[in-house]
């Protein structure tokens, strides 16, 4: 067994070890605005295009507005044929609604705007060397079609969406992914694909391109940040039939009142009337809902994941299973030096002396997971000494099967057992008197190590002085579970999801990962079929199953899986298969979506319940106004003693407007969501959204009455 | 013994049967509808008809065969009150005038029950008989029957059907009501009912006068009007009559009879779900607002207004004194929450509040406890929009019992939720602004005046009664005149079938999904906060709707 051994993919070459907690807190990248800040200077540069939004083709969309904008209409002609302070005052207000709900649609689009822009100048057209049979020609990037083949050099922005069919490259992804530090692209492997608008920084190369110009990678992020290609995901539209029901119901019980009021003696001002309407159908989560849906898509996009529909963020939110690789994921990508174990005579600090000095210059993981856990236990300097500097460094090649340094007159030498026992054995390491013995000890050792699932390295020494090899002990590698991982799982344990560990391990080692990182369930052993199958059989049991994948073997399980996020440095077929793409390729931001699409629905909800309990309030303050004319004694449901009829029924339309205004910024950064039971927070917020929705109105209304009754005509 | 005693005995009696019988009965319905073996007498039915009783139906099959068995049934009805001049046993009543036929054979062909008739002086025995006893046991097994049927959708795993309605209809009234009902009958015949084929018998009163008393065959028929949630009367006055209602104990009886079908298909429900619990929260929910009701009415009733009130120390016009008024409410709360439509008292002399929390107790959409099978599919409905609210709530796409409340499930819980209020307000509105109407009413008034607000009262109370399939009457109005015979029967058919065939959609769309398994994620639909969430949800709903309306009668009237 070789030290790079490792299930799964490696990133290694690509990106500095990860620490601990990355992506689990992956904040914003600089450039953009962060999310849940919401400024009201946002407000003023977002009335433009709220304004725009007032035709009535956009208004349509959207039942509840719809009826609101209409009741702005006939109001505000009523106004001007009977001009009185009271109508005037309504009519404006009704159109501050509807402008209160195009300002938060446009708020939250524009947040996405900024981003659009960049993505724009990555855009740009730029030249294209294609090659022919005959030659190689310069094209537009735009006129480039799939299948043809580009060359890249070193300093050039590569043209379009494709993968590597030669050559290797390091790539500067920071006009798409935000992240300055460049990557290794080369061609076969799971590490071919290449994205338009990045720029090649060395060599060159040959890329296949596979995207038709105006769909590429760059042009699906500009339309999702924009909002342009938005669709209603399927609980949006649920909830809208919800809406424009409860919308019809009250359509009905506002216009019966006229009459009803009629028989009772009284003909209704129709602009009480309307007043009132607009008051009960459910303004603030109609005014809200779109608002909600594009930061959702806008939250998902600070966290660095770009997903190609709405639906699959609501669907992250219904997940039952979530499959994990195991590298990368739950262990570090690569195995870590855990253990050092002396042979014979050798003390522990002698091993660990010639471990450090063997690894000092190996730049593999595993060399510097040696040196850290040496200087960590042994307090052994981390960096190499000017003397030690000058070692030689023997590379390790498939061959050979182990590295090592020459320096001073000893050789060390570090790798798999039966090397390093050759090794040893030709160096005459076998004229030592406890040779066998000792060799004996080393192989049970390493094989008991490699039983438990770790890596055996073992190390030898050769000093001039004595000419003699000799075995010094092993070094035990082995997974190391990320810290803090097991909390995550147990969160979402408690949220309902299913952790299912994917490796390639055999299933002993396997379930003792399993165990210290509190996953549900392991699949060993795994194949990709293994994964598209179990995938299969979990769906069959109706339940959502997320999984992340990057290579090109992964394409099938994420296109199966109800949420497929693929890795950016991942193929273009595994992007392509998968619904979401994480630009970090972080494996553990599967989390972060889950909870972003819990947050949607949590949102939506939340105001829905907020909108409709407020209507109790509107009734309260409305109907006597309507009514105590001709029955005085429904003045007893003047419970928050308003002025007078007028003013109670513009307190509640003001009251109505400003609310959408005060939500907006909760709309935009969403209901705060902790991982818990649904019972648990199905009691939170039912208390915030139901109780609060009651409570709040009959105080806001009262409050905005005091003011409005000082209003000539009004109080 | 004290009346607060013998009201708190006659309360403990019916809860205590209730829950007697809770569980054998829900089980034993939950049987019925699940065993595949026929019996003898059904095969023979379905033989006659030609129908295949193992076909499974789609939901539309379904619905068209509920559709076409309705239809069929106001024809046949209508038919037979028509010629029953030229049949036997008519007593020597001529053919029932157009309007009356064609109201009464929806009003019986749809549950409701709802009489633009004197019984005594309109049909003869046969009719009752064949005719509107018959319908009392079918419209019932009808009922029933789709509140199966949108179990077997719940239940059902990935694209199964929703049963055969005729199998339904058939147990419904072989292995369900008709035993009842014959057990019932036996029981209101020791209290006296009167089982009768003579017309009416002529008695002398102390004062020497001499009056004329109706006979029928009541005790059958009053079995079956209670068990079925029917409330149509053989006799005026319905049970306030003694000769339907004689004693406390036949009182007693039949308000355990319209309440214990409703009342034990929650455990049917929790049965064929295979989650008793589930069943146990909709029971809870039903029993909260029904006992809520209850103790409003008593209150309500209790407190005199006004000067005759005050002196007889209760509101007791228009209640039986042999009753009283604990007896009266409980009947009248229990009438109006299922869909009976039964009365023992005039709902019309409630006091406004009493008045408006029995029409409150409809427009809640009768689910406390509600119809047979009305009660039961209105309520699921009602959790479908609960769930649907508080799944969002918890972030996830809503899911009741592992079924997923996507677009469609949510497109006919609200459009079957919207037909009721639009029939009401709409019917209501349309009637308080003809000037016919006001010659119709029991009270009237300058606009303004107490008569005018109880005239308004009565007329929202007619609609909601027609469109909530209840057959109860603020007694005041005269429904006779052909606006209201017309708007009535249209309000009662309506009502009972666009929710009936939209709940049908309902369940064939819960059908085709894979149920997905429930898990800590999940919106728990079975235990004390679901039952909170739903009460709320039943609450507003209504509220909100009716809240202007009610403000204009009951309210208005119980703020004088």
């Amino acid at each position: 067994m070789t030290p790079s051994t490792g299930a799964g993919p490696t990133l290694t070459t690509e990106r500095p070890e990860p620490t601990p907690d990355s992506g689990i807190a992956a904040g914003p990248t600089p450039e953009r605005t962060p999310a849940g800040v919401f400024r009201p200077r946002q407000l003023l540069e977002a009335l433009p295009g709220a304004v725009h939004k007032l035709d009535p083709r956009h208004q349509a969309r959207n039942p509840v507005m719809f009826v609101v904008l209409v009741g702005s209409v006939v109001t505000t002609v009523l106004a001007v044929l009977q001009p009185s302070a009271f109508a005037w005052a309504v009519a404006v207000w009704l159109w501050f609604t509807v402008l209160f709900a195009n300002l938060a649609e446009s708020v939250a689009e524009g947040r996405g705007k900024a981003q659009a822009a960049t993505l724009r100048k990555a855009k740009q057209d730029t030249v294209a060397h294609r090659q022919t049979p005959t030659g190689i020609e310069e094209v537009p990037g735009s006129a480039l079609t799939v299948g043809d083949l580009v060359v890249v050099e070193a300093g050039q922005v590569i043209p379009g969406d494709g993968d590597i069919v030669e050559g290797i490259a390091t790539v500067d992804e920071s006009a798409i992914t935000g992240e300055s530090a460049p990557v290794v692209r080369e061609s076969g492997g799971d590490r071919s694909a290449v994205t338009g608008g990045t720029t090649a920084l060395s060599d060159r190369i040959v890329v296949r391109i596979t995207a038709e110009p105006g769909e590429s990678f760059v042009d699906r992020m500009i339309a999702l940040v924009e909002g342009a290609a938005r669709q209603k995901t399927p609980n949006e539209i649920a909830l809208n039939i919800l809406l424009a029901a409860l919308t019809i119901i009250f359509l009905l019980a506002v216009v019966a009142i006229g009459p009803m009021g009629a028989a009772a003696g009284q003909l209704q001002d129709p602009i009480r009337l309307i007043a009132l309407l607009v008051c009960l159908i459910p303004t603030t989560i109609g005014a809200l809902l779109s608002a909600i849906g594009i930061a959702g898509m806008d939250r998902l996009v600070q966290h660095n994941v770009l997903a190609m529909s709405g639906r699959a963020v609501e669907a992250a939110g219904d997940i039952d299973v979530l499959l994990m690789d195991k590298t990368g994921t739950i262990t570090y990508g690569n195995r870590r030096a855990t253990e050092l174990h002396a042979v014979g005579a050798v003390s522990a600090e002698e091993l660990a002396a010639a471990a450090r000095l063997s690894s000092l210059a190996d730049e593999t993981p595993e060399g510097r997971s040696i040196v850290e856990m040496v200087t960590e236990r042994f307090h052994l300097a981390a960096q190499a000494s000017p003397a030690e500097r000058r070692a030689e460094l023997i590379p390790f090649t498939a061959q050979t099967r182990m590295s090592g340094v020459d320096v001073d007159g000893t050789r060390i030498r570090k790798g798999a057992s039966g090397s390093v026992l050759a090794w040893v054995q030709e160096h005459g390491g076998s004229q030592r008197a406890d040779a066998a013995a000792i060799a004996t000890q080393a192989t049970d050792l390493a094989d008991a190590i490699g039983a438990r699932g770790g890596t055996p390295l073992v190390v030898a020494d050769l000093r001039t002085s004595t000419g003699q090899a000799r075995i010094l002990g092993v070094i035990e590698l082995s997974d190391v579970v990320k810290p803090g991982i097991a909390q995550r799982f147990a969160e979402l344990r408690e949220m309902g999801i299913r952790t299912v560990m994917v490796t390639g391990d055999n299933p002993r080692t396997a379930a003792a990962i399993a165990r210290e990182a509190g996953v549900d369930d392991v699949l060993a052993e795994a194949t990709p079929e293994d994964k598209l199958a179990l995938i299969r059989r979990e769906q069959q049991g109706g339940r959502l199953v997320a999984m992340t994948g990057d290579g090109t073997n992964d394409a099938p399980a994420l296109a199966q899986a109800d949420v497929g996020v693929a890795m950016n440095t991942g193929t273009a077929a595994a992007k392509e298969a998968g619904n979401m793409v994480d630009l970090d390729s972080d494996p553990t931001k599967l989390i972060d979506v889950v909870r972003i699409g819990k947050q949607l629905l949590i949102t939506r909800g939340a105001l829905t319940t907020f909108s409709l309990a407020n209507d109790l309030a509107k009734y309260f303050a409305i109907l006597p106004a309507l009514f105590s004319g001709i029955y005085p004694q429904l003045d007893a449901l003047n419970v928050m003693r308003l002025a007078s009829p007028a003013s109670a029924i513009l307190s509640a339309v003001i009251f109505n407007a400003l609310v959408i205004i005060a939500l907006v910024p909760l709309a935009l950064r969403g209901v705060r969501y902790r991982a818990t039971t649904a019972s648990r927070l199905l009691s939170r917020n039912l208390l915030l959204s139901g109780v609060g929705g009651v409570i709040v109105p009959f105080v806001g209304i009262w409050l905005i009455d005091l003011l409005v009754r000082l209003v000539p005509g009004i109080g | 013994m004290s009346p607060a005693l013998a009201a708190a005995l006659q309360l403990a009696l019916v809860v205590a049967v209730l829950a007697v019988l809770y569980v054998p009965l829900g089980d034993h319905m939950a049987r019925t509808y699940t065993s595949r073996t026929h019996l003898r007498v059904e095969r023979i039915g379905y033989r006659m008809v030609r129908v295949d009783p193992d076909a499974d139906q789609s939901w539309k099959a379904y619905a068209a065969s509920v559709l076409a068995f309705t239809l069929v049934s106001i024809l046949g009805l209508y038919l037979l009150q028509r010629v029953q001049g030229v049949l036997p046993l008519s007593n020597g009543l001529a053919g029932v005038s157009p309007s009356v036929a064609f109201n009464t054979a929806i009003s019986f062909a749809t549950n409701t029950n709802w009489q633009s008739y004197v019984p005594e002086t309109t049909m003869g025995h046969l009719t009752q008989m064949i005719g509107l006893t018959v319908q009392n046991f079918l419209s019932a097994s009808v009922g029933m029957a789709v509140a199966v049927a949108l179990i077997r959708g719940i239940v059902a795993v990935r694209g199964g059907g929703l049963g055969n309605f005729w199998v339904d209809l058939t147990r419904g009234v072989v292995r369900i009501l008709l035993p009842l009902s014959i057990i019932v009958a036996i029981i209101l015949l020791t209290q006296g009912v009167i089982m009768s084929l003579h017309t009416s018998f002529t008695a002398t009163g102390l004062d020497g006068s001499t009056s004329a008393y109706a006979l029928a065959p009541v005790a059958s028929q009053e079995a079956i009007k209670e068990l079925g949630t029917n409330g149509g009367g053989v006799l005026n006055t319905n049970s306030a009559h003694p000769f339907e209602n004689p004693t406390p104990l036949s009182n007693v009886v039949e308000v355990i009879a319209l309440l214990l079908i409703p009342v034990c298909l929650t455990r049917t429900f929790g049965t064929m779900v295979r989650d008793r619990r589930q069943g146990t929260v909709l029971l809870a929910v039903m029993g909260a607002l029904w006992a809520a009701q209850l103790a409003v009415g008593l209150w309500a009733e209790s407190s005199p207004h006004g000067v005759a009130a005050q002196a007889a120390g209760a509101m007791l016009e228009g209640k039986e004194v042999r009753f009283g008024i604990p007896s009266s409410v409980l009947f009248a709360v229990s009438t109006t929450g299922t869909s009976t439509g039964a009365v023992n008292s005039m709902h019309d002399s409630y006091t406004g509040l009493g008045g408006g929390g029995l029409l409150l107790n409809m427009l809640f959409g009768e689910i406390a406890p509600g119809g047979v099978g009305s009660g039961l599919f209105g309520i699921l409905v009602l959790a479908v929009i609960a769930v649907f609210v508080g799944g969002l709530l918890v972030g996830r796409t809503p899911e009741y019992l592992g079924k997923k409340i996507g677009r469609r499930e949510i497109t006919m819980a609200a459009l079957s939720i919207l037909v009721m209020p639009a029939l009401v307000l709409i019917c209501t509105a349309v009637a308080v602004v003809l000037p016919s109407t006001s010659g119709a009413l029991g009270n009237s008034g300058d606009p303004g005046t107490p008569g005018a607000i109880h005239g308004f009262s009565e007329v929202l109370y007619a609609f909601a009664s027609a469109a909530n399939n209840n057959g109860s009457a603020f007694a005041g109005i005269t429904v006779t005149n052909d606006f209201f015979q017309i708007a009535l029967g249209l309000a009662m058919l309506l009502g009972r079938l666009l929710p009936i065939v939209f709940i049908l959609a309902l369940a064939g769309s819960l059908a085709e999904q894979t149920p997905t398994p429930a898990s800590t994620g999940t919106l728990p639909t079975r235990g004390v906060q679901f039952g909170v969430l739903l009460v709320g949800v039943v609450i507003l709903v209504a509220a909100l709707t009716f809240f202007p309306a009610l403000a204009l009668g009951p309210i208005a009237e119980a703020l004088v």
